[in-house]
């Protein structure tokens, strides 16, 4: 166990020298990519917001489901299979067709070629279950077809999400997919999320359409109330143009009223659809529906064939701003709900860095002090192998740019002062075989071998205890996991390598000198 | 050498003691569980205005309807944590708040830390913190189980199961509050607890296996003080570790910290006395592990 080749001793000088070096581009400015990396730091130590949304998909089943009873009646009556009674209750489906038809409609549903129902070969399900429930048919998604809607929807979310977060223009924010319904917003610098979170809690579904006073509109009409909360109007469900007409918005001073407004400019479809509207509809009110309230509902003057208006609403200029940057980045295809939120500011991270590297001086100080004053000269080598440790330590975490958080600084005290066991578990057993054996080489391998599997074991059950932290904790407590993972294998390292070439040295130098230790 | 081994019993009264008040604690008492698993806002407010104190903090934000509020000092004079249920769960809280407090505070005060949690993500993480400590013992159970025999996988985990539950009384008793960091102190605690017991088994196995005519009793007393400086120097130099970051590491590390000293202490005393008093119980003897060692 004593014996170490010369190129052995090379190796490992040059290991813990790549390290020592790669830990030190946190300080210095290196040239070199491979070595200008630096440890990220979490959300918790150079401040910023976390936002955990989630995807409100109520409102989406609800409409797919309104959307198929139009696509179910209108295919079976080219199929000259009449439909009756369609429904929809608690998102299921339910209609009647006479009995003669009952199995070629579940047929159609169940063929795997099925135009009205797509079969997903992979997951070996359709997107839609029937079922004959003896009244009438039943209709609802499959766990599948619900999944797949769930994906959908949170890809077209975390879509408008990045983009409205990119218009604020916070510096590097990491939105994530989490689970499927969840978006993970981190905003790393930002001191006060309130404006970010307001843009992400709107849907911003835009639409225009007439204020009507004839009830039996061909189209429903549905009676909303204006945004300030003060009236209410009647307005059909007819939509003249959408948000998805919208080619861009910008928010603007008009100056014959020194008012802030909205100015927009629409795709040929909707500039068509709004000049053939406005031409027709002179004398009606326009109510400009967003998120089912009424922003303003302007009385019709002119024809406007451009494709360009402005919407007016008693805006400032922020909110005018902000409606703008919901309007350009789109609607999201269901509401988000902000259901977790932990935000730090930088002033509060820099003392937490200040109070994690305190702690880690004064925990490295007294651990070295503890050492030197047990063992002396083999706790000399214990603290020097730490120092190197630690070094190492913080350069695998330079290297793979791991996050470091405040727990994760724990986790670095914490292993400075756990690492010395390895070395404690191989002194004392040095010194119980002193007791019986007088030849120092022998004496020193027969603790290293003997104290083998205790070292083995022990590091394992701690190393344990870090993978399952890792994999079940959030955020802070899995940078915890993260360093004292790693904290371990720098360790046994730095233990059966460098503690254990200094240890060889200095016994091969004084062998015929008495009990060393 | 000292005769660990005259306190077995002694000892085990204490510790079944210790687990049945701890127990008791738990149901009746119950933990006190921060927002992470009870859900809730929780804002760290810093101000340089003496007008603000924990008082005129309570009286302001309970004008403001947000249900049962605690304030409290954090740290230094003019930190202050405060905590609601915001059980209607109200989307521009902190907003509101920050209004609130603008009119009589103007602002000579500023929010450190904001953490809002719903109620679906508390269930959500309260539940992955009860599976992480469960699947730790679990897999502490099975690692033990194939590097040992079966007895003394059975003592490691009572003395783990005894860490983990006296060191929750602790938290229980005083009401200390139990949140994310507190799960990673606990796993962190079993880890270690068990390294603990692993190194004095070791020296166990090893001598049943030189010593053919020492009883198990005399046995674990002669491998714990064989063990014993390894013992205590560790746990030196690690409960040293800890207490840096109990009172230099900022007020956030200190539940976290605090748990770990508690179980760095439980967990040392436990691999001597209930570990170990578990194979005394359970008589084994050399023919225990040789037999081990034949079948594989």
């Amino acid at each position: 166990m004593l014996y170490f080749s010369k190129l052995r001793i090379v190796f490992i000088t040059i290991f813990s020298l790549l390290f020592v070096l790669i830990a030190s581009s946190n300080l210095f400015k290196f040239d070199d990519s491979f070595f200008d990396k630096k440890i990220n730091l979490g959300l918790d130590l150079q401040g910023g917001s976390y936002l955990l949304l989630e995807i409100d998909n109520e409102p989406v089943i609800e409409q797919k489901l309104q959307n198929l009873t139009t696509t179910i009646r209108n295919f079976f009556k080219d199929k000259d299979i009449r439909i009756n009674n369609i429904k929809i209750d608690n998102q299921n489906i339910f209609f009647n067709v006479s009995d003669d038809n009952k199995q070629q409609v579940i047929e159609i549903f169940e063929d795997e070629n099925s135009e009205i129902n797509p079969y997903y070969p992979r997951f070996k399900s359709h997107q839609l279950e029937i079922e004959d429930t003896g009244l009438n048919l039943k209709i609802n998604f499959s766990r599948q077809g619900l999944i797949n809607l769930k994906t959908s929807s949170q890809d077209q979310a975390i879509e408008i999400v990045r983009r409205r977060v990119d218009e604020v223009g916070t510096n590097e924010p990491n939105i994530l997919k989490r689970g499927n319904s969840r978006i993970l917003v981190e905003l790393p610098g930002l001191d006060d999320p309130m404006r970010v979170k307001s843009l992400l809690g709107k849907t911003a579904n835009l639409t225009f359409r007439f204020v009507t006073q004839n009830e039996d509109d061909r189209f429903g009409v549905e009676k909303l109330e204006f945004e300030d909360g003060t009236q209410e109007a009647v307005v059909s469900k007819r939509i003249i143009i959408s948000g998805e007409n919208l080619l861009d918005a910008q928010p603007k001073m008009d100056t014959q009223n020194n008012q802030t407004i909205v100015s927009f400019t629409l795709d040929r479809v909707g500039a068509k659809r709004f000049g053939k509207a406005t031409s027709t509809g002179i004398g009606k009110q326009l109510a400009i529906v967003l998120d089912g309230k009424i922003i303003s509902a302007p009385v019709v003057r002119d024809t406007i064939a451009s494709g360009a208006g402005q919407i007016s609403g008693g805006f400032t200029f922020q909110s005018a701003t902000d409606l703008a940057l919901l309007l350009r980045s789109g609607a999201l295809p269901a509401p988000l709900e902000i259901i977790e939120e932990r935000t730090v500011g930088p002033d509060l991270g820099q003392d937490s860095i200040n109070a994690g590297m305190i702690a880690l001086s004064i925990g490295f100080l007294l651990v070295i002090i503890f050492m030197f004053v047990k063992y002396r000269l083999f706790g000399l080598i214990t603290n020097v192998t730490l120092v190197i440790n630690l070094f190492i330590l913080l350069g695998v975490l330079t290297l793979f740019e791991a996050t470091l958080t405040l727990p994760g600084i724990a986790g670095i005290i914490l292993t400075v002062g756990m690492a010395v066991d390895a070395n404690v578990l191989i002194f004392e057993r040095i010194k119980e075989e002193l007791k019986d054996e007088t030849n120092n080489i022998l004496a020193f391998d027969g603790g290293y071998t003997k104290s083998r599997t205790a070292i083995i074991d022990a590091n394992i059950t701690t190393l344990l205890a870090a993978v399952i932290l890792f994999f079940m904790g959030s955020g802070p407590v899995k940078g915890f996991a993260v360093t004292l993972g790693v904290g371990i294998f720098t360790t046994l390292f730095s233990v059966y390598f460098i503690a254990r070439l200094f240890t060889s040295l200095y016994v091969a130098k004084n062998k015929n000198n008495g009990k060393l230790i | 050498m000292i005769a660990f081994n005259k306190y077995y019993n002694h000892f085990n009264v204490l510790s079944s003691a210790l687990i049945i008040i701890s127990l008791l604690l738990l149901v009746f008492k119950g933990l006190n569980f921060g927002i992470d698993f009870k859900g809730g806002t929780l804002i760290e407010l810093r101000s340089n205005d003496s007008k603000i104190n924990v008082s005129s903090l309570r009286d302001k934000f309970s004008q403001m309807n947000l249900g049962d509020v605690s304030v409290k000092k954090f740290g230094s004079d003019n930190d202050f944590l405060i905590k609601f249920e915001n059980k209607d769960n109200k989307k521009n809280i902190i907003e509101e708040i920050k209004v609130n407090l603008d009119k009589s505070f103007g602002n000579s005060y500023d929010f450190r830390r904001v953490e809002n949690v719903g109620p679906k993500v508390s269930t959500e993480l309260l539940k992955s913190g009860v599976i992480a400590i469960s699947l730790s013992l679990a897999i502490m159970l099975i690692y033990i189980w194939i590097r040992f025999e079966w007895q003394f996988s059975l003592g490691a985990i009572l003395a783990l199961f005894h860490d983990v539950i006296v060191t929750l009384g602790v938290f229980s008793l005083f009401s200390l509050e139990i949140n994310l960091s507190i799960i990673a102190a606990v796993l962190t605690i079993v880890g270690y607890s068990m390294n603990d017991t692993v190194v004095i088994f070791d020296r166990v196995r090893e001598n049943l296996r030189k010593y053919s005519d020492i009883k198990i009793f005399e046995l674990t007393n002669i491998s714990i003080n064989e063990t014993l400086s390894r013992t205590i120097i560790t746990s030196a130099t690690t409960l040293l570790a800890l207490l840096a970051i109990y009172f230099f590491g900022g007020e956030i590390l200190k539940g976290f910290s605090l748990a770990m000293i508690l179980g760095v202490v439980f967990g040392t005393y436990s691999s001597i006395y209930i570990a170990n008093t578990v194979l005394v119980r359970l008589r084994v003897s050399q023919k225990t592990v040789l037999r081990e060692d034949d079948s594989k």
